[in-house]
């Protein structure tokens, strides 16, 4: 199989049929050559191995591919790598840091959100999404918000449980931390 | 899936794509995505060479202008339905936006681009064909045009576009003292396209219907008006009998309806009514209220 995509080279890219681009992925510049019809979830899973970004459909319908793009929720498998070139691009893997869990993960493992946990990546980028805008959401909200990410298992009950758990807990953490600025 | 390959141009002013557009063979304009993407990966689409019209500044506004509401091509449908301009103004324009695909298509997809794709199964064009919207497009050499909405859908994914030309704004009227308006669908529950789409508009002055317009999409090649419907409220008091009245003629202005494996056509002129019923109760409650 031909790769769409190279790691970059020092020299400037001579191929007409290629185009450098850089893109911010949890934070990290990636400058890569890739061909246009790159999809970006291929880029993110076989040009940079964060394989934490799932394809299911690959069709717009199922959402496991979901990725924060500036912060909002897209599908991967419908964006090409090139148009994301100056963006910020927030994977699964920029959830946790190295020695904890994100509390959205912490959530899902607390109130068993995933099943087989193919959709879970995707359940978590949006429910931050979510969370970002709106700290305190009802059930209805949250799953409105899931309503782009499909659960083959069928465990939406436990999802909803775990977003509405997270959003508990990073609101409780929300207010520890301004105790802790206060007497500080 | 992987879509054939292509030459990629991102330009940086809405003239220079459209110069793009009309010197470059086979060159399509690409916005969110969300309706040419898909369809590139089945292959149903291979341009030559796409234009991203994303960078291309001043085309995401919303902003009101006297009687209308001018809706940037590249707003998303997202923002469509979070601006507070569209939902004091024009409510049934942010509930439509609102009721499209999923939160990740909303995040994505704009307004220019469903409108110029003219999917039949598409929420905004029957919306559009009912609030008499007006599509402003520029080609080339930055001639402008302004095409109403019952001339700019032509057929199946066919409007009146020319090559090179590209959708800039949509104006929407705003609904005016005493009118309301309603969308309503039967969402394809993979899809979340609308297999039959509504939109009723109606306005009611002194106890009666004086101004009615219902769109239907998803029925046929493109988004109907349902005439015979109409004329059978104007003039009338509302009430439920009327309703169902108007409701039954909807499938006069419905010929050859398109059918699928989901659902026949026959059955989408059954929804369409049904739909209609709905639409019209519910606009002419909240006239009413």
């Amino acid at each position: 199989m031909t790769s769409l995509f190279t790691k970059v080279s020092p020299e400037p890219t001579t191929d007409a049929g290629v185009r450098r681009i850089t893109v911010s992925i949890n934070g990290n510049q990636h400058t890569v050559d890739v061909e246009p019809r790159l999809l970006l979830a291929h880029l993110i899973r076989q040009g940079l191995d964060l394989t934490g970004t799932h394809t299911g459909c690959d069709t717009t319908h199922c959402g496991a591919c979901t990725v924060l793009f500036d912060g909002t929720p897209v599908k991967s498998c419908t964006m090409f790598a090139v148009q994301a070139e100056g963006h910020e691009i927030t994977t699964v893997e920029g959830l946790a840091t190295a020695s904890e869990l994100h509390p959205i993960q912490e959530s899902f493992k607390d109130e068993h959100g995933l099943q087989c946990g193919f959709c879970t990546p995707g359940m978590m980028l949006t429910a931050k999404a979510l969370l970002d805008e709106n700290p305190d959401p009802t059930e209805d909200e949250v799953r409105w918000a899931l309503s782009g990410n499909l659960c083959r298992c069928t465990g939406y009950q436990n999802i909803v449980k775990s977003v509405l758990a997270a959003a508990a807990r990073l609101r409780s953490q929300g207010a520890t931390d301004e105790e802790e600025g206060e007497t500080s | 899936m992987q879509p054939a390959k292509f030459d990629y141009y991102r330009p940086d002013t809405l003239s220079e794509a459209v110069e793009l557009l009309t010197s470059v063979d086979g060159a399509r304009p690409i916005a969110g995505g969300h309706s040419l993407l898909p369809a590139m990966k089945l292959r149903v689409a291979s341009p030559a060479a796409l234009v991203d019209l994303g960078r291309i500044p001043d085309l995401t506004g919303i902003s009101r202008d006297g009687d209308s509401l001018m809706i940037g091509a590249l707003a998303t449908h997202a923002a469509v339905a979070a601006s507070d301009l569209a939902k004091a103004d024009c409510p049934v324009l942010a509930d439509t936006a609102s009721q499209i695909g999923d939160p990740q298509v909303r995040n994505r997809g704009t307004i220019g681009g469903s409108l110029a794709h003219a999917d039949p199964a598409a929420d905004y064009p029957t919306l559009m064909r009912a609030i008499g919207a007006t599509i402003h497009v520029t080609g080339a050499g930055g001639s402008e045009r302004a095409i109403p909405a019952d001339d700019f859908f032509v057929d199946l994914f066919t409007t009146a576009l020319e090559v090179g030309e590209l959708v800039t704004a949509v104006e929407v009227p705003v609904m005016a003292a005493g009118q309301s308006g309603v969308y309503l669908k039967h969402r394809h529950p993979a899809s979340s396209y609308a297999v039959v789409g509504i939109a009723a508009i109606v306005t009611v002055d002194g106890g009666s219907c004086t101004a009615a317009a219902i769109g239907v999409g998803g029925v046929t090649g493109k988004p109907e008006r349902a005439d015979a419907a109409e004329a059978a409220l104007i003039g009338q008091e509302p009430s439920d009998e009327l309703v169902a009245t108007a409701a039954a003629a909807v499938a006069e202005s419905l010929a050859n309806p398109i059918g699928d494996i989901y659902a026949s056509g026959e059955f989408r002129v059954h929804l369409a009514s049904v739909l209609t019923k709905r639409a019209l109760s519910e606009a002419f409650g909240a006239g009413s209220a």
